[in-house]
């Protein structure tokens, strides 16, 4: 199973197991990440599932769609380099040791 | 009287809320979280959307892991039902038996699925959709079957048509009203809907007058299962599934046993306090007041009112006062391609100015020449710009959008 580092806004890391297919989102809720908190379930609706990714490995992750697009743009306090919503981004073995970020 | 035993009924979004706001908010003494259904608090929405259609465990819908129960202190009481509130002894009598004290008790009982009573609702294959394993046994049920009828064509029934459409059932959705989610958005946004599940092969029978289901031989014996859903026109819809997706009913019945107003939900003030000042109620149980929509009350069903209800409450019991203001209504609903989004609360005699196509839908509802609600058809940004604008009251008059200013997200990037 992949490994994927979540890091919380405060520098605290959790290094997790993932069943690829589950989404950063379910996963960060399942492990107990502060700050991913998922309110619509995974339907690109809340926002709330915001995390941050190193962009040299942005090329690895599906692209954003339009929804997801302008949830980041309208729906987040702050948009970063390398934003995403969390329940938008499927685990793969090619996530593995992937670093996410979750802003504060 | 100082908190120290917070006491929460109903383990669902709302209740679990309240009890991770409270300890973020820093309070320390007990929380016991009591609910009725088996495991740990889940999420509902995923149940006639992506869980209902996919291949997710139900450990998928869980807020949080048991974990978090533990660190946080939070003692869930599950399976759990609360029977009795004694408000002379501050207890509540579980049916374990057991009699749990409180200071202060909040009631996020929800609400329950209204049901039909006529001929043939024992049949089996007859299905009604607000807990796991209700959906558990729908996408079981779905796997074998060749078509559907979904009786009410609101937002829960027509997830599921659209579901069901995609896996080549023949799908028939009937409702006693002239049009599709009559109670909830305009006739512009339900039209669009429409024809986007026409589109998919779905039909539609309105002002459609139900009196019975019966199996293939025509009786109706409970254990049988459903073939067909009976009209008054003597007419009959083939189904060998049916989901009755006909609204809900607030759980009031403990908050009435014990003295409490219950009207359409357990009434409560703009603290969510009851005419007790030790109970409060939140989430889809609890009717309170507004200055949204057209009513100066209303009880909501939505994940919005149950996080921004509790989140508002944990504020109020920790520090007294809550800062923010009454919160903008939103809401979701994903039907197939269509993601519906609404935000504020519209009424009957709203003017209206839609743009747009079906499948990018946006119908802007004024009152008094105000913009107080929006509902698009996969419009993200327009609706979180929507509920900016609608929060703040500075979204476009009827007359500016009247006149073609109907961009939200450049009105909100001007603001
Ligand atoms: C299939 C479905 C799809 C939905 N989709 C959406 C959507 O897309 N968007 C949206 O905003 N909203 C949606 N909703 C509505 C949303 O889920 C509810 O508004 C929300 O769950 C309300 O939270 P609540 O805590 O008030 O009630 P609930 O989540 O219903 O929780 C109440 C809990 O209290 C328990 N309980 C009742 N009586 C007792 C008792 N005496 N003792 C102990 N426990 C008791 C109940 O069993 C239940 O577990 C959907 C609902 C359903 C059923
Ligand atoms: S969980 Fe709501 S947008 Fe990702």
């Amino acid at each position: 199973m992949p490994r994927i580092i979540f890091v919380e806004a405060d520098g605290s890391e959790h290094s997790v197991e993932v069943e690829a297919g589950t989404s950063l989102m379910q996963a960060g809720v399942a492990n107990d990440v502060k700050g991913i908190v998922g309110e619509c379930g995974g339907s690109c609706m809340c926002a709330t599932c915001h995390v941050v990714i190193d962009s040299a490995l942005a090329a690895d992750l599906p692209p954003i769609s339009d929804d997801e697009e302008e949830m980041l743009e309208f729906g987040t306090a702050e948009r970063f380099e390398g934003s995403r919503l969390g329940c938008q981004i499927l685990v793969t073995e090619a996530l593995e040791g992937l670093k996410v970020k979750v802003p504060g | 009287m100082t908190l120290n035993r917070l006491v929460i009924l109903g383990a669902g979004h709302a209740g679990f809320a309240l009890a991770a706001a409270m300890r973020q908010a820093g309070y320390g003494g007990s929380v016991t979280l009591v609910g009725d259904e088996p495991g740990l608090p889940y999420n509902r929405p995923p149940l006639s959307k992506a869980y209902l259609g996919g291949t997710d465990h139900e450990e998928t819908l869980h807020f949080r892991p048991a974990r978090f129960f533990e660190e946080n202190r939070i003692t869930l009481l599950a399976p759990e039902r609360a029977l009795r509130i004694d408000r002379e002894a501050f207890k509540v009598e579980l049916a374990s038996g057991r009699s749990l004290p409180y200071d202060n008790l909040v009631l996020a009982l929800g609400a329950r699925n209204r049901s039909l009573a006529i001929p043939g609702s024992e049949l089996t294959g007859i299905f009604s959709l607000r807990s796991a394993p209700d959906a558990a046994g729908l996408r079981a049920a779905l796997a074998g079957a060749r078509s559907a009828a979904v009786i009410g064509a609101g937002f829960v029934g027509l997830e599921f048509a659209a579901t069901a459409a995609a896996r080549g059932l023949a799908v028939t959705v009937l409702d006693a009203a002239p049009r599709a989610m009559s109670r909830v958005v305009s006739p512009e946004t339900a039209a669009a809907i429409q024809r986007c599940h026409e589109s998919l092969g779905t039909r539609f029978v309105f002002n459609a007058q139900i009196t019975g289901f019966k199996a293939r031989d025509g009786t109706a014996s409970p254990g049988d299962r459903v073939n067909a859903v009976r009209l008054a026109d003597d007419t009959a819809v083939q189904a060998d599934l049916v989901l009755v997706g006909i609204g809900a009913a607030p759980n009031g019945e403990l908050a009435e046993a014990c003295g409490l107003e219950v009207s359409n939900g357990i009434v409560v003030d703009n603290g969510y306090r009851t005419r007790d000042p030790a109970i409060s109620a939140i989430g889809d149980c609890a009717h309170g007041p507004t200055t949204h929509g057209h009513a100066r009350s209303h009880r909501l069903e939505s994940v919005q009112n149950a996080n921004d209800s509790a989140r508002r409450l944990a504020q109020i019991l920790t520090t007294g006062a809550c800062d923010a203001g009454d919160p903008i209504p939103w809401f979701w609903s994903d039907q197939g391609k269509m993601k519906l989004q609404i935000a504020g609360l519209g009424g009957p005699n709203d003017a209206t100015v839609t743009t747009g196509s079906n499948a990018d839908h946006m119908t802007m509802r004024f009152r008094g020449g105000r913009l107080i609600c929006v509902e698009t058809i996969n419009r993200a940004g327009d609706h979180m710009a929507a509920r900016r604008l609608i929060a703040s009251g500075i979204g476009p008059s009827l007359a500016e959008a009247q006149a073609g200013a109907c961009d939200l997200k450049a009105a909100l990037k001007a603001a």
